[in-house]
């Protein structure tokens, strides 16, 4: 597996090269070129359908994509067991409906991972889950079981337990689309702490005052095809594009 | 001429009692270890176990267990294998649960959703790791109720095993019938022995999904 590859820039943590996806004959990622460095956040943005969670499924092999060159965190991902294993070690996911284990506990949630991937003791792995869920405002949830807790609070203990294992990259789609309202604030309050301190993160949203808080790019996709790709500023005062245009009026009303 | 129904024949009785809480221990420890292989030929990912484990349940589920203890004993010493009863009872009744319980825990394993899969594979679990730690113990809360639902009934066709000699219960209920002509007395003496065994199972799994169920 090829080390991390430097570039003029940075280490890079996401290289992608054409990367093509399908469905059987439906093409649901089309050449999609894209770099990541360390510490950077995206914004990943545009219409239903559009491809957001199949690319970065592909990123943590929870998808194949068919062909094209992908590097993760310095592994090449490919159909190999080791590859597929290296890079789910080194990425954190973050699921629209959390997906937390309902018959564990809080911090049981957050300390299987590290150890039955990572072989931490019971104790090192307690100690880290603590940490984190105190790094997410829950310490005192811990012994709970995720159904006692609000969607807001089982969100944060999603990105604990993804954490916990401490990944050179974090993915999350659409982390706060299944919320109500209220809560959406207190889980974009820690993706913004998160970011801030220089994590590596992709993040599928349409916050767009998430995007414009933290992001050091936006990107719109449509079609499977990256349409277009910089900084949020520039992305909301002046789209390039009719597609991006139109989508922008829509969600900001 | 009719012998009065008394204490000596419930004690008989008792003695089929023990004979049937034998067949059903022989066919639930058979039965589950059997069933637990074709639940893993159901979900491996080898397409051809898989489909020979599904070939399996299919069969099996259509035939009568009668048919198929027949099978096991007669059809076993037709063919020159001198089979024991009680060896051909514990083959069939494993065949037969293996059959029913395969198919049940196959659908718990695969009524956990998706995202369970998901959430632990994002982790880094293996899939032996995901499967054990993950989606075993919530299959497990699923399938408790018909498991035990089918345990309950496996117990009952324990009676069947009387074809090839056996004197369960069912059995001792129909030597002392005939020999009292008390048929209403006797019966319900037997039944009310077969809920003294099933009882116990059903208030255990309603324990046990109850602690499962958090
Ligand atoms: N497992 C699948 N099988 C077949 N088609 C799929 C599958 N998953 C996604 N697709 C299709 O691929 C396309 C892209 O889907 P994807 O989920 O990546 O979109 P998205 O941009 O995340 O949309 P949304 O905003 O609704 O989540 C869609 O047209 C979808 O129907
Ligand atoms: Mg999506």
């Amino acid at each position: 597996m090829s080390s991390i590859e430097r570039t003029a820039a940075g280490i890079s943590v996401v290289r992608a090269s054409q990367v093509c996806k399908y469905y059987g004959g439906f093409q649901a990622l089309d050449h999609i070129d894209l770099n990541v460095e360390k510490g950077e956040t995206i914004v990943v943005c545009g219409p239903s359908g559009s491809g957001k969670s199949t690319l970065i499924r592909c990123l943590n092999a929870l998808e194949r994509h068919q062909s094209g060159k992908l590097t993760v965190c310095g592994v090449e991902v490919n159909d190999s067991r080791q590859s597929v294993d290296a890079v789910r070690r080194k990425t954190g996911m973050v699921f629209q409906n959390f997906n937390l284990f309902p018959h564990m506990t809080v911090i049981e949630n957050c300390m299987i991972a590290p150890m039955k991937v990572r072989g931490m003791s019971r104790d090192q792995a307690r100690a880290t889950a603590e940490r984190f869920l105190a790094r997410v405002h829950i310490p005192e949830q811990a012994d709970k079981y995720p159904a006692q807790l609000s969607g807001g609070q089982q969100q944060r203990v999603a990105i604990a337990r993804a954490l916990s294992m401490s990944p050179e990259l974090m993915l999350f789609d659409e982390p706060t689309s299944a919320l109500d309202p209220e809560m959406v604030r207190e889980v974009l309050d820690t993706m913004v702490e998160l970011a801030k301190e220089g994590s590596t993160m992709i993040c599928v949203t349409h916050e767009m005052n998430f995007a414009r808080q933290v992001a050091d790019r936006v990107i719109f996709m449509d079609r499977g095809s990256i349409v277009e790709s910089g900084a949020p500023e520039a992305f909301f005062a002046r789209p390039e594009t009719e597609r991006a245009r139109e989508f922008l009026a829509q969600i900001l009303n | 001429m009719f012998q009065q129904y008394s204490l000596a024949h419930v004690q008989f009785m008792l003695t089929g009692l023990g004979w049937t809480v034998t067949l059903a221990l022989i066919a639930l420890v058979g039965g589950s270890i059997a069933g637990s292989v074709l639940t893993l030929m159901r979900v491996s990912s080898n397409a051809i176990l898989s489909r020979i484990a599904q070939f399996y349940i299919f069969v099996v589920q259509g035939t009568p267990l009668l048919v198929t203890l027949f099978i096991a004993y007669f059809g076993a010493s037709y063919v020159g294998f001198a089979v024991q009863p009680l060896v051909a009872i514990a083959v069939a009744f494993s065949f037969y649960a293996a059959a029913f319980l395969g198919d049940i825990w196959r659908g718990a394993i695969q009524s956990v959703p998706g995202g369970q899969h998901e959430g632990a594979h994002a982790l880094g679990l293996s899939r032996v790791a995901a499967m054990r730690y993950i989606i075993i113990p919530q299959a497990i809360r699923i399938a408790t109720p018909p498991t035990v639902g089918f345990f309950v009934q496996l117990i009952k066709n324990t009676s069947l095993a009387s074809v090839v000699g056996i004197v369960e219960l069912t059995r001792t209920a129909q030597i002392v019938s005939n020999a009292t002509f008390k048929p209403l007395e006797v019966y319900l003496t037997a039944a009310l022995f077969y809920f003294l065994v099933c009882f116990p199972i059903t208030l255990f799994s309603r324990r046990l999904e109850k602690r499962l169920n958090v």
